[in-house]
Formats: structure tokens, C-alpha cells, sequence
């Protein structure tokens, strides 16, 4: 068990170094305005595929209502923040929390169905925040949320990410998470094993659903807006295509699933007029030739190339 | 001889079709017993009223004298009895070690916040879920495997490493359902073998589905026969194997 220590701790060691690169470059304006945004905005669609990936991938349950936890994180964020006054790590964490509260709440009774029938719930539950808060005058209604102080700083959005990525990686390597993951593999087994799936399924639901606030909080304090528009159908889908991109079930692939796919659009975004035709187009490609996602259910690891490692398998634990 | 099961005058209806009528059973401690048939006499839905995937439409299920109607199959298995399927149900895309460190579930003892932040109770515990593992992996001759996906395993292989996760809930009474179903008669008859060191070595009680008559006949101590949902026949094997019912059931199942 101490490899496994070990190994958080060289994970994190690299993540202190690439931290200090970008930082660096920000510091000396290498990196621009831009790009500063868009790596915010990597950042905070690595936190919404990750967890999204915890329900649809590890737990295999499938849900597309994701960018309504993004709205209830921003919101309340920022009612916490431009309301109320509190200060930023409040926002964060009420945020974060109302929205698990409320994943909770909406997952008790929609977890119980099954495929096609929960996925439809889950678009109609994105809906349905989203046209509550339009109706909501305290929070701006169709005009948005506006005056929201820029809280968000790279770091913020870096750590945060990081630590939503351990959380995550922890865990689907605990009991609780192989419960998940038995559920997805077989629910009639799984519950035959003693698993109360239920239970679990509700309890991935609310973590994804909470992390998806953080990002909310974050997305909030950094573009200085909250609006309805950013949180529609299509957003929930943007977050859905990273996971299924990079590989159900595969937390590598989610990640990679959000950078790519983040940077392509940033990339193209000097051409209106071919973004969505190149964006389709990338899609469509992956999706022939690897239907499976970038990395299946796999993990990218160096042993993946034949580096380093130990050679007795694969390895203890993956990330 | 203490009572284990105890099943009182039950029926499972589907609709206008009564997969099994009336049937009552018992099981005591220790004892290895058999429920046999020809197929679609209902020994698997049987199972899965025992087992809690079903609730029966009629009488009453109780387990050490706690009722078992409207149990949830995962309250079932911890009250302590664990079952396998006559359809392999492994969980497929993970390796064989988690299969079987995910039926230790339930005694874990660490809370969700040690899980995540990994303190307190994690390592400890996670250590002695792997060794038990291994350990009853290498009872089945599964350690070599136990980083490979369930599903690559050679098909006999899967069917003993569903026996394993089963046990790994620690149950008082193991179901299993067809457990020789697809293998050929040397791999059957080293299952039989085994399962009769299972009872010993685990102190446990089994009840074992076959709907091959002879495979049963040595290894079990009691035998319910079905047809139909109906009990036909219970007995020693001996009896059994002489009685007329039975014969003429087993007769009409080789015609058709
Ligand atoms: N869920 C169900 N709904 C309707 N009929 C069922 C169901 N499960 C089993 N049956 C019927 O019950 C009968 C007994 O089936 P089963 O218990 O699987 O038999 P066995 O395991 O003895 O071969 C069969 O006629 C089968 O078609
Ligand atoms: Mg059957």
C-alpha cells in the first residue's frame, strides 16, 4: 500500500511543476489573455467530464442534465458572492454543496429508473432548472446574473481541479467505488453480492453532481456573468461528448476528452464559420474509427508505451 | 439438527402461469441438498424468490426464523445466504480480483471520507481485503488470473470464480444454479468434488440446482425434485433415483 502513496505523491509532485510552468508564463504574459481564459475554461470542463464520468462511466448510469448542476453552482455562488457579500471560498463551497443537495434529492427518485428512461429524467431535470432560474427575478432572470467579481484565478481553478480529480480517483479505488463500478458491470449481481445499488447510485450522482457546482462557482466568478444561455441542452451534451470522447469510464480519457476538445474550439475560434464543421468533423472521425472513445475504459499510463514500472501486470492501481 | 430454510407452502404466479406451486422445503445446518428437475420446472425462479429477486405471490420464506418476503436481494445476502447464476454473471470488464473484493463489500468498515481522503481505516483494511482475496482465489486456482478481466477467463474457470465471490460474502448457505451447466464431464465431476470440500472446509450448508439427474446423485444428501412447479418428490437419493414419478418425468424430458 505505501506504492500507492508514493505514487499520489510523484502525481502531485508533477502537478506542483506543470503549476509552476503555467504560472510562470502567465506571470511573464507569454501566455495572453486568450489563452489564459481558455485554460481556465479546460480547467473547468475537466472538473464537469471527470465527474460526469463518475455517474456515466463508472457507475453507468446515464445522465445528460450536468449543465443544470453547472447553473445551481453558479448561481448560488454568486448569490453568496454579489448578494450577500460572503466571501469567495464560501461561494465554493455552498455551491458545491447545494448542488449535491440537490443531485441528491432528484437522485433518489430518478435512479431507480433505468437507461433510456433515466436519461430522459435527466434532460428534463437540466430543463427545468434551467427555465426556473429564466423566471427568477432575484437572480436577474433572462438578463442573467451580472456583476460578479473575477474571483477565479488560475491557481483556483488548478487546485481545485486537481482535487477533484483525487477525490475521484479515490474514490472509484475504495469500496464504495467498486460497488459503482459492480453496478455498471452487472446490476443483478452486484445487488446479489450484498450491494445496496440504490444507495450507490445516489451516491455517485451526488459527488458528480456536486463537483459540476464547484465548476459552476468557478465558470461564475471568472467570465463576470451567471446567464441562462450557458446552461442549456447543448452544454450538457458539450460535457457528455468530452466523456464519451475520451472513453467512458476512463478517467485519462475524460480528461484528455475536455483539453482536446476545449482547445480545438479555442483554436478555431478565430473561424466562426468552420468551428462547428471542424468540431463535427473530429467527432465523427474518432467516433468511426474508435467508437469505443479515445482510451475505452482504459487508463493512459507510461506503461501504456512500455515505459517504467513495474513489469508483474498491470499495475496495483489505476488512476 | 438445526433448521436454516425454512420454505412454507410457496408459489411464485406469472400472470396465468405458475412457475412454482406450493412448495415447500427445508435445509439444516451442514446439509448439502439437491433440487433437481427438468428444465422449466422452476428451480431458477425458486432461487430467486430465496434470494430475494423475486417476492413470492404466495406463503413464506425464513432464514435462520427471519422472514425473507419483500427482502431486497442485497438484504438477503447479508442475512447470509449468497448465490451464483445458471447464466454467468461476472462483472466482465474488471479483473478477478475485483470481482471478488467487491463481495467483501459489506464488511468494510471505513467510512466514505477515509475512502477519499485515505486516512484512518483505508489502508488497513483495503490490505486485508486483497490478502482475503488472494487467498480465496488461490482456494479455487484462480490467483495466476487475478489481474486478468473476468471475462477472458476460460469459461470453467468463470464458473468457479463465481462460486468464490459467492463465498466472499461469507454465507451460511450457498446456492448455487447449475453450477456444471456447459462443462464436460471431467471438469463436472472435479466441481462436485470440490463443492463437497466447500461445505467442509467453509462450515456452510449448500443447496445446488441440477437438472442432470446423475450428476447429483453422489453428492447430495437430500433431493427435491420439480416439474412443473410442482414438488414431485423428495427424498434420499436412493429413494428418488427408484421413484416412478421422477423416472417418468426424466423419461418425457429425454423424448421431446
Ligand atoms: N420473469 C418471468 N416471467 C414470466 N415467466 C417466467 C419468468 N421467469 C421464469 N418464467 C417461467 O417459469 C418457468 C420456470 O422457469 P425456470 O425457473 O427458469 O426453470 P428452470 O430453472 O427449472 O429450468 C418457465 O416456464 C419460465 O418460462
Ligand atoms: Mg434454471
Amino acid at each position: 500500500m505505501n506504492s500507492i502513496k508514493k505514487h499520489d505523491l510523484a502525481t502531485l509532485g508533477a502537478c506542483a511543476v506543470l503549476f509552476a510552468i503555467v504560472q510562470t508564463l502567465l506571470f511573464v504574459d507569454f501566455i495572453g489573455p486568450f489563452w489564459e481564459l481558455n485554460i481556465i475554461l479546460i480547467l473547468i470542463n475537466v472538473i464537469l467530464s471527470v465527474s460526469l464520468n463518475l455517474i456515466n462511466g463508472y457507475t453507468g448510469q446515464f445522465s445528460i442534465g450536468h449543465a443544470g448542476f453547472l447553473a445551481v453552482g453558479a448561481y448560488t455562488g454568486a448569490i453568496i458572492t454579489v448578494k450577500l457579500g460572503l466571501p469567495f471560498e464560501l461561494a465554493l463551497v455552498v455551491g458545491t454543496l447545494s448542488s449535491a443537495l440537490l443531485g441528491f434529492l432528484i437522485g433518489l427518485p430518478t435512479l431507480r429508473l433505468n437507461g433510456d428512461y433515466l436519461a430522459i429524467a435527466t434532460l428534463g431535470l437540466g430543463e427545468i432548472i434551467r427555465i426556473c432560474i429564466l423566471n427568477i427575478e432575484y437572480v436577474g432572470g433572462a438578463s442573467g446574473l451580472m456583476g460578479i467579481p473575477r474571483f477565479t484565478t488560475f491557481a483556483w481553478a488548478f487546485w481545485i481541479t486537481i482535487f477533484v480529480i483525487f477525490v475521484i480517483k479515490n474514490f472509484k479505488n475504495s469500496a464504495p467505488g467498486r460497488c459503482c463500478l459492480a453496478i455498471r458491470e452487472n446490476e443483478i449481481a452486484a445487488e446479489t453480492m450484498g450491494i445496496d445499488t440504490t444507495k450507490y447510485k445516489v451516491m455517485a450522482f451526488t459527488i458528480g453532481a456536486g463537483f459540476a457546482g464547484t465548476a459552476g462557482v468557478l465558470f461564475a466568478h471568472y467570465f463576470y456573468i451567471a446567464h441562462p444561455a450557458s446552461f442549456t441542452f447543448m452544454r450538457s451534451f458539450d460535457i457528455l461528448t468530452m466523456v464519451v470522447l475520451g472513453g467512458l469510464g476512463s478517467m485519462t480519457g475524460a480528461i484528455t476528452g475536455a483539453v482536446l476538445l476545449t482547445a480545438i474550439s479555442a483554436a478555431l475560434a478565430e473561424y466562426p464559420e468552420w468551428r462547428m464543421v471542424i468540431y463535427s468533423l473530429t467527432l465523427i472521425i474518432l467516433m468511426i474509427n474508435r467508437p469505443q472513445g479515445l482510451f475505452g475504459s482504459k487508463e493512459l499510463s507510461l506503461k501504456m508505451f512500455g515505459l517504467g514500472g513495474s513489469h508483474n501486470g498491470r499495475a496495483t492501481e489505476s488512476k | 439438527m438445526e433448521e436454516l430454510l425454512k420454505v412454507n407452502d410457496v408459489s411464485m404466479i406469472f400472470g396465468g402461469l405458475r412457475a412454482v406451486s406450493n412448495f415447500t422445503m427445508e435445509i439444516n445446518k451442514g446439509e448439502l441438498v439437491g433440487l433437481i428437475g427438468p428444465n422449466g420446472a422452476g428451480k431458477t425462479t425458486a432461487f430467486n424468490m430465496l434470494t430475494g429477486v423475486y417476492n413470492p405471490s404466495e406463503g413464506e420464506i425464513t432464514f435462520e426464523g427471519k422472514l425473507v418476503n419483500g427482502k431486497k436481494p442485497y438484504q438477503v445476502t447479508a442475512m447470509g445466504m449468497a448465490r451464483t447464476f445458471q447464466n454467468i454473471r461476472l462483472f466482465s470488464e474488471l479483473t478477478v480480483i475485483d470481482n471478488v473484493k467487491i463481495a467483501y463489500n459489506m464488511h468494510v468498515q471505513y467510512s466514505l471520507a477515509e475512502a477519499v481522503c485515505r486516512f484512518g481505516r483505508y489502508f488497513n483494511e483495503e490490505e486485508s481485503i486483497t490478502k482475503k482475496a488472494i487467498e480465496l482465489l488461490k482456494i479455487f486456482k484462480l490467483d495466476r488470473f487475478k489481474d486478468e478481466m473476468a471475462k477472458n477467463l476460460p469459461y470453467g474457470e468463470q464458473r468457479r470464480l463465481e462460486i468464490a465471490r459467492a463465498l466472499a460474502t461469507e454465507p451460511k448457505l450457498l446456492l448455487l444454479d447449475e453450477p456444471a451447466a456447459g462443462m464436460n464431464p471431467q471438469e463436472t465431476h472435479e466441481l462436485m468434488e470440490m463443492i463437497r470440500w466447500i461445505r467442509k472446509e467453509f462450515d456452510l450448508s449448500i443447496l445446488l440446482i441440477e437438472h442432470d439427474m446423475s450428476l447429483v446423485m453422489g453428492v447430495c444428501e437430500r433431493l427435491y425434485v420439480l416439474e412443473y412447479g410442482f414438488c414431485i418428490a423428495k427424498g434420499l437419493p436412493d429413494e428418488i433415483k427408484h421413484n416412478k414419478r421422477v423416472i417418468e418425468a426424466y423419461l418425457g424430458e429425454e423424448v421431446s
